[in-house]
């Protein structure tokens, strides 16, 4: 039995050429669902993989109370004192804490080539803050000067937005910024501006902090940092690890792309099963006398089966490995940038994960399976003196 | 026989098939009519607000609030008739809903935007009533609050004088829109400015932006000009658009849904393209002798084509109604839910019906014309 179930396979398989046009059917259609749904999960899945690996599990993030993003926090200076002297941080090198109250605002950019304006983060640090971020890489010019209205910019946003780049000069609230370094990060950090806090706070006329970032002697030092901060009755804050704060800002964008992705995908795939079968069923027809010829000299009818299925699968595959091919060639590392929970632009890539693929493959083949598994009974059964006597 | 009877009668003879077909059809007009809902949402979705009305901004972005004091001078420009302001709330429903709800003046409220309708005496409940709240009535619904409840909404930027966030409002009013297009946009709730003003721990003074009502349209990109110039060079410089614009700034925002909609809309298509196109081929080649026959029978060859086209386009019309049929109920199921009015509308409809002459010509009409050419004596003999 496996020896015909062989045989009719490969049959079956070298026919294939002599009907493309029916088998493309399957192939482009599975393609479509497989690219539309590899590159909207790659969406996700960049947004998600930049937050992420933005925040520290050793940095613990100080928020009003109830404010859930930066831009809704603020902490006045005496508060942003009290906060950076709580114990389980740690201490640099002159004995002070390693910590930075940092305020940010939100400027409007002119996007390459767009008329209207998008929100970009502009973040005032103290010096602690460098320290605070390792990862963070002036990778062209110098850092800003305290006490100067100069701005370093992330290279995603001086890549996206023509403002910003090296030399430029912005205009925030009557007073010209100019930019003097490009950062890397490779993270979200990538899409804020950075200026001196004192500076920004006197040009932004406000005089307290959203946030304060604490250097943990280790990331177990949460808790400690945590219940100090409770107990003090001058203090009403939020206390998270960062790397928890970032990854809460992905919950609704991972939410809202899914649902998308998974109404999009599920309609697409109805439609692609409904092409599969009609494919498969025309399979079946053209190869009757064939099918009834191989039944006539001995061939079981599970063999038939299976080899309508493999031949159902096979071409499935194909097209989702197209799909993903075509998503991957078009979408991998593209840079694009949504709404972040601040109200600013975050900018982050598509990544065509190798779960994904598998996943799209994995959907490619149920849809196969599904498309293969109606025509291969009624080829199986056939009566095989009509279909010999069929035209 | 009729003819479209003939046509009929050729679908129905391979039953699986023609089923089949249509329902890919349906299914990609399905997606295409929900799809192209979210791309009018998002594009065009602007459209009804009217260009009569202008949003002054602070330049560097409209987180950042705009003084009171410059209330008397936007007012003061002519061709400004009636000027509102609004501070965005920061609403927070139970644990982690997010409400659009903003502070401002009740009686401004209502000389800016006519096209929110609500009983008169809701509008003086408003006015009077210091802790009051009126909302949309998509809003009310979803949540089912009646007038007269007392709606606990904490803010996540401003809390009160006593530091608490919760705050509590009594709901006096429930508007409606004056057309289909502004009821669809009742997601919104407003609370009385002179309260919050005084009640946040930050102080007063802030207005947030402003919403300018204009005399006549045609005056929108002077009056912006005007007032932009007037405040250049202050720490307070300001940006005015109308606020078709400004709504539409802010939709962009969230990405180039335009362009990610019209990438997946085109994957669909060309599948679809394909799959339909391919069965009606191969259904024209199986009854290449029948055509031939009837031909001989006397049919033209303009005859052959149209009945070939016609089969196509049944399978094209009859399908794609259905599937945009599907997405606008679809469309009225969820349409009153969220932040996002999703509608399959006549908008979608038209693009729609577009799509599906399209489509049944890029379907039909290669076979048709091979159907037509054919020639009998080829074709009798098999060849």
């Amino acid at each position: 039995m496996l020896r015909q179930t062989i045989a009719i396979t490969l049959l079956s398989l070298r026919s294939v050429p002599e009907r493309w046009g029916p088998s493309l059917v399957i192939i482009v259609g599975l393609a479509g669902v497989v690219a539309v749904f590899t590159a909207l999960l790659a969406m996700a899945e960049g947004f998600q993989s930049t937050l992420k690996s933005t925040g520290r599990d050793d940095v613990a993030l100080v928020l009003r109370g109830g404010s859930s993003a930066e831009l809704n926090s603020g902490l006045p200076r005496d508060q942003a004192t009290l906060i950076k002297q709580v114990p389980g941080v740690r201490q640099g090198g002159a004995g002070e804490p390693l910590a930075s109250a940092e305020m940010i605002v939100i400027a409007e950019l002119l996007k390459t080539g767009d008329k209207t304006g998008s929100n970009i983060t502009v973040r005032g640090v103290e010096p602690a803050a460098f320290a605070l971020r390792p990862q963070l890489r002036i990778v062209d010019g110098r850092k800003f000067q305290p006490g100067l209205r100069e701005l370093i910019v992330g290279r995603g946003v001086a890549q996206e937005f023509e403002g910003a780049r090296l030399g430029a000069t912005l205009r925030m609230r009557g007073s010209d910024w100019r930019v003097v370094g490009v950062f890397e990060s490779g993270d979200a950090n990538e899409s804020e501006l950075w200026a001196d806090v004192e500076v920004a706070q006197t040009t932004f006329n406000r005089q307290g902090f959203s946030a304060v970032r604490l250097q943990l002697e280790s990331a177990a030092g949460l808790k400690t940092v945590k219940d100090a901060l409770a107990a003090d009755p001058r203090l009403n804050v939020d206390v998270e690890s960062e790397q928890q704060y970032y990854s809460g800002q992905t919950r609704q964008f991972r939410q809202t792309i899914g649902m998308l992705a998974g109404v999009v995908t599920l309609i697409m795939a109805l439609g692609a099963t409904f092409a599969a079968l009609n494919t498969m069923y025309a399979a079946v027809g053209t190869r009757a006398r064939e099918i009834a010829t191989l039944r006539a000299i001995g061939f079981g009818g599970t063999p038939v089966v299976i080899s309508v299925m493999i031949e159902s699968l096979v071409l499935a595959l194909a097209g989702g490995a197209i799909g993903a091919l075509l998503a991957y060639l078009l979408f991998n590392n593209l840079a694009v940038s949504t709404l972040g929970a601040n109200f600013s632009q975050v900018v982050f890539q598509f990544k065509v994960t190798p779960m994904l693929v598998q996943r799209g493959l994995l959907i490619a083949l149920v849809i196969g399976m599904f498309g293969g598994l109606l025509p291969a009974l009624r080829a199986a059964r056939l009566p095989v003196t009509t279909a010999l006597r069929a035209a | 026989m009729t003819r479209s009877g003939f046509v009929f009668a050729n679908l129905l003879r391979k039953k699986t098939r023609t089923v089949l077909t249509l329902l890919s059809v349906v299914t990609a007009f399905l997606l295409f009519g929900l799809l192209q809902a979210v791309n009018v949402l998002f594009s065009a979705g602007a459209d009804f607000v009217g260009a009569t009305r202008l949003v002054t901004q602070a330049r560097v972005s409209f987180t950042q609030p705009l003084p009171m004091r410059l209330l008397p001078q936007i007012e003061s420009v002519p061709g400004v008739d009636k000027v509102m302001w609004q501070q965005w709330f920061g609403a927070v429903w139970q644990e982690n809903t997010q409400l659009i709800f903003f502070a401002t003046d009740p009686g401004r409220l209502h000389s800016v935007y006519p096209e929110y309708l609500m009983p008169d005496q809701q509008w003086k409940a408003f006015a009077e009533t210091r802790t009051g709240m009126i909302v949309g009535r998509n809003l009310a619904k979803q949540y089912g609050w009646r007038i007269g409840d007392k709606v606990p909404i904490s803010s996540n930027i401003f809390p009160q004088k006593d530091g608490s966030k919760a705050w509590t409002f009594d709901l006096v009013g429930i508007y409606d829109g004056k057309d289909a297009e502004w009821q669809r946009n009742t997601n919104l709730g407003w609370i009385n400015f002179a309260y919050f003003d005084e009640a946040n721990q930050f102080g007063s003074g802030r207005a947030g932006t402003f919403t300018l009502r204009l005399f006549k349209p045609d005056q929108a990109a002077r009056t912006a000009q005007i007032i932009d110039a007037m405040f250049e060079n202050s720490p307070d410089e300001t940006k005015t658009q109308t606020e078709k614009d400004f709504n539409l700034g802010f939709f962009k925002q969230i990405g180039d849904i335009g362009l990610i909609v019209r990438w997946i809309l085109f994957a669909v298509f060309f599948t679809l393209l394909l799959v339909v196109g391919n069965t009606i081929a191969q259904s024209v080649r199986e009854r290449i002798p029948e055509l031939a026959i009837l031909k001989t029978l006397g049919f033209t060859d303009g005859n052959v084509l149209g009945f070939v086209l016609a089969e196509a386009a049944a399978i094209c019309v009859i399908g794609g109604l259905l599937g945009l049929g599907v997405a606008t109920m679809i469309g009225i199921a969820i349409g009153g839910g969220g932040n996002f009015p999703l509608a399959v509308d006549e908008r979608v409809w038209i693009t729609g019906v577009i799509a599906i002459v399209g489509l049944s010509l890029a379907v039909g009409l290669l076979p048709a014309l091979r159907a037509g050419r054919l020639s009998i004596v080829d074709a009798l003999a098999g060849r």
